[in-house]
């Protein structure tokens, strides 16, 4: 089990420097597909078979985004020109960064055993308080239920925050006056746009 | 313990392209490299043994379930992060696509005219 979970961790190290140093920037993007689909297959082999189905789906949805970001423009391949400097001082912090967590997940629970002080509770009476057989399915939408409320604000400022920026219309220069007028309608305006009634 | 740091591995990765690289797609994708070696490593975090999914099967004794789930508590929030994680993105994009149509380019340090 752990062999293969070390396996299909280092695929997705290997995909992820493929990602990261690539000069296309469409094989980039498809080698994050990589990296997101052995995900997938990691949770479905940690037992979460709910977050391997939506890690799937929003995988898809990513791919199909960003490849409407790289493939719409001219200039998919990267110039090069790089600053030593920022490189170096980067690199170092995080060979420190490195060191201080192979430090530190030493302090973290052993794998395999995870302290389970408030999940127990959950396994114990979500099915009979909630009535729902799936546990997460209890936790997402009864005993966290706030956190999901959260969750669909986020997402839906998110994306109605993608949906002004991209939008065509109401574009117009500081002089340009109104095309259309809005708001109280005066009475010529009544009589231009009702004269047939 | 390796599957923690190799988790650690795949941040600090995420960190470089989103620090040290120019093209602003680059720096996206690292910060969902970030997403994903943060998920994984709550999961991780979770996972017991000889675990199995916390759903309650036909014929399966409420007892067995508490003795042998995994954690169902980080899954639910992980679900909730994958889904805002493609929110962001979608946003991040768009920004992306806007800026690409104003200075046609990506190279971040092209993009330096700060007036509007």
């Amino acid at each position: 089990m752990e062999t293969y979970l070390l396996v299909l961790t280092v695929f997705m190290i290997i995909g992820s420097v493929i990602a990261i140093e690539t000069k296309n920037l469409l094989s980039s993007v498809i080698s994050v597909g990589v990296v997101g689909f052995s995900l997938g297959i990691i949770f479905l082999m940690l037992g979460a078979p709910d977050i391997a189905i939506t890690q799937v789906v929003v995988e898809i949805l990513i791919l199909v985004i960003l490849i409407r970001a790289t493939i719409s423009t001219d200039n998919t391949a990267i110039e090069k020109h790089r600053d030593n400097l920022p490189i170096v001082a980067s690199l170092i912090f995080f060979g420190l960064f490195l060191l201080f967590s192979y430090f530190a997940v030493h302090d973290l629970p052993v794998f395999g055993e995870p302290v389970m002080k408030v999940a127990s509770r959950y396994l114990e009476t979500g099915v009979r308080e909630t009535g729902a057989t799936n546990i997460v399915t209890a936790v997402l939408l009864d005993f966290r239920a706030y956190d999901t409320i959260g969750e669909a604000t986020v997402l839906f400022v998110s994306i109605v925050g993608a949906f002004v920026i991209l939008r065509r219309q109401g574009r117009k220069g500081r002089g340009e006056k109104d095309v259309e007028k809005v708001g109280i309608l005066e009475d010529e305006d009544i009589k231009k746009n009702f004269e047939g009634f | 313990m390796t599957l923690y740091f190799l988790t650690m591995v795949l941040f600090v990765m995420g960190l470089y392209c989103l620090v040290a690289k120019k093209n602003i797609i680059k720096k996206i994708i690292g910060i969902v490299i970030i997403e994903y070696s943060i998920n994984l490593f709550l999961i991780l975090v979770g996972w017991r043994k000889g675990g199995i999914a916390p759903i309650l099967m036909k014929g399966m004794d409420q007892k067995e379930l508490v003795e042998h789930s995994v954690d169902p508590l980080p899954q639910a929030l992980v679900l909730t992060s994958i889904v805002i994680g493609l929110g962001v993105l979608a946003l991040m994009v768009s920004i992306c696509l806007r800026l690409y149509e104003k200075y046609k380019t990506f190279d971040m340090s092209k993009i330096n005219r700060l007036k509007g």
